[in-house]
């Protein structure tokens, strides 16, 4: 329906538009299919690559053992909170794997497990976490941006990225990931617009698992699905089952391809569901039923994949064992590692505000340094 | 003897050259802000800089300051040095989240890992009959982050010299530009612009015995006339300029008031938990046993910044600060 055919408008709407007015692009290609991508039980998983699948799988199960271990650490005083992902490890690993080594990733708050399938250290990972350092890694070294707590603001910083990179001429695309309730944030809106207006190589991975803490999608946003909002930025946004990493992986592929070829950046909503509570301060049984959450637990990405690959030929008994071994024994090590004390040195605290101490925090420092010794004497 | 060409200057020329020749000595310097290229600013401060380095350094963004500021922050941790333009003090505030959360943390939170080379120019300050929103003096939010420096040159050749001490930093800098002063001039030769001390140095403006004033940016030149002015009452006025808040210069402020023995601060910021209330706290512990009165404070009113027609009665102008000298007279 064009405006002139809006009903009950006036003569005033029919007259011809004005002369600056004319559509930048068409629409249609840019929308994405209602209907989310799959793979995993459909005659396209045929053409799986079973070695990256094979990989996929130990990925899933690490993941799963890894959410696993972090919660009890909780339990046992050692996090002081863990926001899981169980349920959400397809979108957490295919983030991680679709990337080159010179690609960026950036992290919210939820996304440990993907900065760890990338390969930081678990340990380093968890600090934030914990409470010994706000990030223990440096994010030049492991091209991992800080995990972002404040939501949606680590959007526009990987635009940012992206774009110098390519202004320098580099090869880079810088991946970001946001939850559901972040697409409602005003950082989530300047980013997708300075990114398709610079035609910036980012990819914009939305896990929509179903709440904000308590808040459900329905009451977040009125859009008909939140891969929807790309058309209104000019760029393509796709839909995508976030619990079937081939699909995930699939579609994240194609979107960095075309970021790395100029082709600008893309949206993509992979519908998943967050199985355990928001983290291990909520009780998430005040918003939902565990009827919704049985349902989604039958929908699990780790056995979605199993099943498929099973049903295949491409994995036997003998490799989930592998891939349970291997969890286990990262699982272990991370256990022993995390129950080490981390050894803090309170001076810490006056370093790194400036590049040079300022005389107001020389003068602060040396307060804390007479605490301390003073401590020690006692 | 070649004579060079001093010829007047404004502080706006000043602060586009500073840009102009950063960006031509270090390919990573990028101006970006809205309106910045083809228009060179609203205040055209950045006039030329898009025709000489292309769109590409310096950039018209979108109309998002927390966009700009965000992206900003990518381009920085690529290793760019962004100098982002807020287009006025009161519009810099969507980008709040992003200066506070990311820009002034994230050194500190990456260990020193991923500094942010970014300056952050926000023009500021009442004075040119601005409607609202345009004359907000914000310095107060900027001073209370740790993280941030936040510097505000009073003259031409300040405003050239930290601008480019600014965009060196490796340190992100919030760089207050008085917008009143805009348009003041001075005799200065942009070819060899002088030597300026850098970030974190204050400096005396004129010497005097009786009493200092402590000021910055738009109120400088208003704290130079009074200190003429009170001479006619037999005072002597010491005129400090802090150019810097973060970091500031403690000592040439305490070497100053303990001469002195008395000390008025002036700014056009509202005066309650205003930048004034934390140097008067500072002279007071460490000039408390040279001091002969109460550190007194001229500041603007507790106010919103009120409208144009007003703007005259809330600003610290010359007869208030002498009112506010006089009462330096404490043992009457
Ligand atoms: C700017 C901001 N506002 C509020 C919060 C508090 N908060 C933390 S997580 C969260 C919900 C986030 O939901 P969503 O974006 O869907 O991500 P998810 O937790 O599902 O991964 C809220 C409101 C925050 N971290 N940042």
């Amino acid at each position: 329906m064009t405006v002139q055919e809006l009903p009950g408008a006036g003569a005033s709407y029919r007259s011809t538009p004005p002369p600056a007015w004319r559509p930048r692009t068409d629409a249609a290609p840019l929308l994405p299919d209602p209907e989310p991508y799959r793979v995993l039980g459909t005659p396209a998983a045929e053409k799986l690559d079973p070695e990256l699948m094979r990989r996929c799988y130990a990925e899933l199960v690490r993941g799963r053992r890894y959410n696993a271990q972090a919660t009890a650490l909780t339990r046992q005083g050692r996090l002081a909170v863990y926001p899981s992902t169980v349920g959400q490890e397809a979108c957490e690993i295919a983030a991680a794997l679709v990337l080159e080594e010179q690609d960026w990733l950036f992290p919210s708050y939820r996304d440990t497990l993907a900065a760890v399938a990338r390969g930081l250290d678990p340990v380093q990972a968890l600090t934030l976490l914990r409470g010994d350092w706000h990030t223990g890694y440096d994010p030049r070294e492991h091209r991992i941006a800080p995990l972002s707590t404040p939501l949606a603001t680590q959007l526009p910083h990987a635009v940012g990225l992206a774009h110098a990179a390519r202004l320098r001429g580099d090869d880079v695309v810088a991946l970001a990931l946001v939850g559901d309730g972040g697409t409602s944030e005003g950082d989530f809106h300047e980013a997708l617009n300075f990114a398709a207006v610079w035609q910036a190589p980012v990819v914009f991975l939305v896990q929509n698992n179903g709440f904000a803490i308590s808040v459900p999608l329905a009451k977040q946003t009125a859009a008909p699905t939140l891969a929807h909002k790309a058309v209104g930025y000019g760029m393509p946004g796709r839909l995508v089952d976030g619990n079937d990493i081939a699909a995930v992986h699939e579609v994240l592929s194609e979107a960095v391809r075309r970021a790395r070829a100029g082709g600008g950046p893309t949206l993509i909503e992979a519908i998943t569901y967050r199985i355990e509570a928001h983290t291990n301060a909520d009780d998430a049984t005040r918003y939902r039923g565990d009827a919704e959450v049985e349902a989604w637990k039958a929908h699990d990405p780790v056995e979605l994949l199993e099943r498929e690959l099973t049903a295949r030929g491409l994995l036997d008994a003998a490799g989930i064992q592998e891939a349970k071994d291997a969890a286990e024994a990262m699982a272990a090590t991370l256990r022993e590692r995390m129950n080490a004390e981390p050894v803090l040195d309170p001076m810490d605290l006056f370093e790194n505000v400036y590049a040079e101490q300022t005389g107001r925090l020389r003068e602060q420092a040396e307060m804390l340094r007479a605490e301390l010794d003073a401590e020690e004497q006692s | 003897m070649t004579t060079v060409a001093v010829k007047p200057a404004t502080m706006a020329q000043a602060l586009g050259r500073a840009m102009r020749d950063a960006m031509a000595e270090d390919p990573t310097v990028h101006v970006m802000g809205e309106d910045v290229g083809t228009l060179g600013g609203v205040f055209r401060i950045t006039d030329g800089l898009a025709k000489e380095f292309g769109e590409d350094r310096c950039t018209d963004t979108p109309l998002a300051e927390a966009g700009i500021l965000g992206a900003a922050v990518g381009m920085a941790m690529y290793g760019l040095r962004p100098v982002v333009e807020m287009q006025f003090d009161a519009f810099a505030y969507p980008a709040f989240e992003q200066l506070i959360s990311h820009v002034a943390k994230m050194r500190n939170r990456t260990r020193g890992a991923m500094p942010l080379p970014i300056t952050i120019r926000v023009p500021y300050g009442g004075g040119i009959g601005g409607v609202e929103h345009h004359s907000d003096s914000s310095e107060a939010y900027y001073v209370a982050t740790p993280g941030l420096h936040v510097v505000t040159p009073a003259t031409v050749e300040d405003a050239y010299g930290l601008l480019r001490a600014s965009i060196a930093s490796d340190d992100p800098v919030v760089f207050l530009e008085p917008k009143r002063l805009y348009w003041s001039k001075a005799q200065w030769n942009p070819e060899t612009p002088a030597a300026v001390p850098g970030i974190g140095k204050a400096l005396v403006r004129r010497t005097g015995t009786s009493a200092t004033l402590i000021t910055y940016g738009p109120s400088l030149p208003v704290c130079l006339e009074a200190a003429e002015a009170a001479r006619e009452e037999g005072w002597d006025l010491e005129v400090v300029d802090l150019r810097s808040l973060v970091p500031f210069d403690e000592d040439t402020v305490v070497a100053s008031v303990r001469r002195t023995g008395r000390a008025v601060v002036v700014h056009e910021a509202n005066g309650f938990a205003g930048p004034g209330a934390e140097l008067v706290a500072r002279i007071q512990e460490k000039c408390f046993h040279h001091l002969e009165a109460p550190v007194l404070r001229v500041t603007g009113f507790d106010i919103p910044y009120p409208p144009p027609m007003l703007e005259k009665h809330h600003l610290p102008g010359v007869d208030r600060i002498l009112d506010t000298v006089a009462r330096l007279q404490w043992e009457n």
